[in-house]
């Protein structure tokens, strides 16, 4: 076995070189999978919360339009 | 092609992909690391350091086959605005980078004690790094645009630009007689090297195909819900515009 990690000598360049791709790969692996994770989730809060907005929009009207600082005079005048 | 164009049909094609190739790359990974580290002899020149091959030779070839795919897709996306080009090039290029990366650094660490130096600026080493370069230069160009679509647009442009490094790449062992040695597997008249040594090169270059396709898979799903995050948000803040106008105008 130690014979098989001292790799003839040149264990100091082989075992870093596998060591890169694998911190590479699997580093990519995991962000890639995070990102995935991130994005699923605010697309559904986004998508969920989108319909309860339309329900309510027209009863919440009056209140937003008083909220939201809409020039009503200038409208009506 | 533009069946696939269909982001819900890819969606599909992709979830039933997915598994494949995720099962293959570990499949693949096992067994060529098997061949790689026990089941092949040392070189009768290098020693040991020939190891370093099957990781080396893999990434580098997939550095020009990532780039090439996303070149591909760049002119796709720009000749028949297909939504699906544009994506997965942006999605491919961290994974190409990172390919990239692993050749040059396993490059050098094999360099180091054949070689007897880390780096020299040699024409396939250059044009190696270039096509490192250029990848970062287009992930960072398609995200330096407030809007994805310009974004995209240059990304495309930089990609068709860059696509002359490759044959650069793949012939400057021929063009220019330096220090890196010539292919020897992909030539005229079959491969120069024994069959213990291409099976574990073989074996791993599946295994990072296998892992490429699964993770751009993975990637391209995340850039799509990215754009659907987008729509919804321009929507909703679209909506509530068109809402006031709407209704201010009713009363008026």
């Amino acid at each position: 076995m130690s014979e098989f990690l001292h790799m003839g000598g040149y264990a100091a360049y082989i075992w870093p070189a596998y060591g890169i791709a694998t911190l590479v790969l699997l580093g990519l692996l995991v962000a890639t999978w995070k990102g995935l994770r991130n994005a699923e989730a605010t697309l559904k809060a986004l998508e969920s919360a989108r319909p309860a907005r339309r329900r309510t929009r027209n009863a919440g009207r009056k209140m937003a339009d008083q909220s939201a600082g809409r020039p009503a005079e200038a409208s009506e005048g | 092609m533009h069946r696939f164009a269909n982001p819900a049909r890819f969606l599909r094609l992709s979830a039933l992909l997915l598994p494949w190739c995720a099962g293959a790359t570990v499949i693949l990974t096992i067994l060529g690391l098997w061949f790689s580290l026990f089941s092949s002899p040392p070189d009768y020149q290098q020693g040991e350091t020939v190891r370093i091959m099957y990781i080396h030779v893999p990434a580098a070839w997939m550095s020009l086959f990532v780039y090439t795919n996303m070149a591909i897709a760049a002119a796709c996306g720009l000749v028949w605005k297909h939504p699906l080009a544009d994506l997965f090039a942006k999605a491919a290029a961290p994974i190409g980078a990172g390919f990239t990366f692993v050749c040059l650094v396993t490059g050098s660490l094999w360099g180091a004690p054949m070689w007897g130096t880390w780096w020299v600026w040699d024409a396939r080493l250059t044009s190696v790094l270039i096509l490192f370069f250029l990848y970062l230069g287009y992930m960072a160009l398609v995200n330096a645009f407030d809007d994805p679509q310009r974004g995209m647009k240059a990304g495309n442009v930089l990609l068709l630009v860059g696509i002359v490094n490759v044959p650069i790449i793949k012939f400057s062992v021929d063009w220019w007689n330096t220090l890196h040695q010539p292919a020897s597997v992909v030539r005229m008249g079959g491969p120069s090297i024994d069959p213990s040594m291409l099976t574990p090169l073989l074996v791993m270059a599946g295994a990072f195909t296998a892992y490429f396709l699964s993770v751009v898979l993975l990637r391209v799903r995340t850039e799509i819900a990215q754009r659907k995050i987008q729509t919804l948000r321009l929507a909703v803040a679209g909506g509530v515009a068109g809402d006031g106008t709407v209704h201010d105008g009713m009363r008026g």
